[in-house]
């Protein structure tokens, strides 16, 4: 569109001059709108619409495909929205016993950014970059120190840039399967053994609605430091009271919890994501389309005016010869 | 929809009992929202801080003076939820120290649980799960949390594959090698039997 305008006002400025040692009396030229390309000296017949023709056609195809994209976004988020709907009760009982902390203070954070791998999404994946720099930012001071861990090609290619020391781990090509729990337990597992962690940040992008997602932050705490907390009273205070059943030590219970509960938020969290990259695919190929629409709108009317202007142009220029040739 | 926009107003009014700091009341939930949200302007004034799940959920009721006559059920698994908030009068967990029956009041509670049947007793109606494993919250409030990774009624099983299934881990047990090979047999072995056991007893 801005080149557009720019060819329309260049146009003005040439047509000036172009109109003026010509002897048109009885036809008004309308305004011409000779092609960006073609450096039409004064005095040439007509230009050559071919160019404008060129880019219609491309316009075109381009508007038809982001169309065809928005239909295939809108169905994939259909067929993963239910999944995602269905997983939200897996996190509740967690923050219903555990409460949620975020502002724990604790000396090794870990934050898993959650991304996708294709573009073309609008700008969910830079505000989960984004959020995790600030959270990166929030805790650091001394004797803290914050990793990353990156699923998805696109906060990879934010991260790397700039904060490659702090990577530990990148994964990629997630939804290359259809995503399920066995597949993101499994992710957890090898997160939950290579990295060292007193808590866990996962960055996500939670779907609201087609045209909202709210950047959420979830907070897996290590047992160590859930019993510090419960320790000392405030939010986690009632977590002695209660019983813990079965195995050797409560810590061996807390263990096994912590790491439950990391892979039900994950998965919670990978489904939400999913849903907000189609949704944010399907608004961002909406308004292309939409766009391309609107170009192509403008370059008809460029079109004719230039089809009509040199069909004018043509007539003026036999008549004028008639009439010379009369008298 | 209407789900979702309520799940996002948290708008039940605290009873003034005994503050319960831990089941996400309202109080309490826009204190550890404000700490972060505090720190987080402080630090990134020019962004939004993100919410946290504490926004996303509705605050539990706190714990009543008298003993509830119903205890609320939620049982969860990764693709569903089987029972929301469901009011029942008795659930059996099979904990890994055997069958625990759960009663409205019972005492707070942690408790993982290994592969067994769970039945859920609802007046003179009982439903009957497998459960794989998972954990079970009881809280104070006589609110059970049952988090399963998979649970299936137990007309969907077959018992000629659990035969099967079973005969087929004994074999791989002693023909382990591994340590790793030996626990995944094992576990084979374990689910397999509990199975059986939920079919016949």
């Amino acid at each position: 569109m801005a080149m557009a305008m720019a060819a329309l006002r260049r146009e003005g400025r040439r047509f000036a001059p172009m109109i003026s040692p010509r002897p048109i009396t009885a036809l008004r030229s309308s305004p011409l709108a000779p092609s960006l390309e073609d450096e039409c000296p004064i005095g040439v017949r007509y230009i050559s619409t071919q160019v404008v023709r060129n880019r219609m056609k491309s316009v075109k195809n381009i508007q038809k495909i982001t169309k065809a994209m928005k239909m295939v976004a809108a169905s994939k988020l259909r067929a993963i929205q239910t999944k995602a709907e269905n997983s939200r009760g897996l996190w509740q009982p967690f923050t219903a016993l555990l409460g949620d902390l975020p502002s724990a203070n604790v000396k090794k954070n870990v934050v898993v950014t959650i991304s996708s791998d294709k573009g073309l999404c609008g700008g969910i994946n830079s505000t989960s970059v984004k959020i995790s720099k600030g959270l990166h930012k929030l805790n650091s001071g001394p004797e803290k120190e914050t990793k990353y861990v990156i699923l998805g090609e696109k906060a990879k290619a934010q991260l790397v840039r700039d904060s490659k020391k702090d990577i530990e781990l990148i994964i990629t090509e997630l939804q290359k399967n259809p995503l399920n729990y066995t597949q993101v337990s499994v992710l957890a597992d090898e997160i939950l053994k290579n990295v060292e962690y007193d808590a866990l940040r996962i960055v996500f992008n939670k779907f609201h609605s087609v045209v909202s997602f709210v950047p959420t932050v979830s907070t897996v705490l290590s047992p160590e430091i859930v019993e510090r907390e419960a320790e000392s009273g405030g939010k986690l205070g009632d977590l002695d009271s209660y019983e813990v059943e079965g195995g050797e030590t409560k810590g061996e219970i807390l263990q096994n919890l912590a790491e439950f509960q990391f892979s039900c938020v994950m998965f919670n969290a990978v489904l939400e994501n999913a849903c907000s990259e189609q949704g944010a695919r399907m608004s961002a190929m909406d308004s292309s389309s939409r766009n391309a629409g609107d170009m192509l709108d403008r370059l008809t009317l460029t079109y004719n005016r230039t089809r009509q202007a040199s069909i004018t142009t043509e007539l003026i220029e036999i008549i004028s010869g008639a009439s010379a040739l009369e008298g | 929809m209407l789900g979702r926009a309520s799940m996002l107003l948290p708008c039940r009014s605290i009873l003034p009992a005994r503050a319960r700091p831990f089941s996400t009341d309202l109080p309490a939930a826009p204190s550890a929202d404000a700490t972060f949200t505090e720190a987080w302007t402080k630090v990134i004034p020019n962004m939004d801080p993100p919410k946290t799940p504490l926004s996303f959920m509705q605050p539990r009721p706190p714990t009543p003076s008298s003993i509830p006559s119903k205890l609320t059920v939620n049982f969860v698994l990764p693709y569903a939820s089987e029972l929301a908030t469901k009011e029942v009068d008795m659930v059996i967990v099979p904990a890994t120290t055997g069958q625990m029956g759960v009663l409205p009041g019972h005492v707070a509670t942690i408790a993982e649980l290994k592969p067994g049947v769970l039945s859920v007793h609802e007046g003179s109606e009982m439903t009957k799960y497998f459960v794989s494993s998972g954990f079970v919250f009881i809280h104070a409030n006589s609110f059970a949390d049952i988090i399963a990774v998979e649970a299936v009624p137990l007309d969907r099983l077959d018992v000629n594959l659990v035969q099967k299934g079973l005969a087929e881990f004994t074999s791989k047990l002693s023909s382990a090698t591994t340590d790793l090979e030996k626990a995944e047999a094992q576990i084979g072995i374990d689910v397999h039997s509990a199975l059986n056991s939920a079919l016949t007893g």
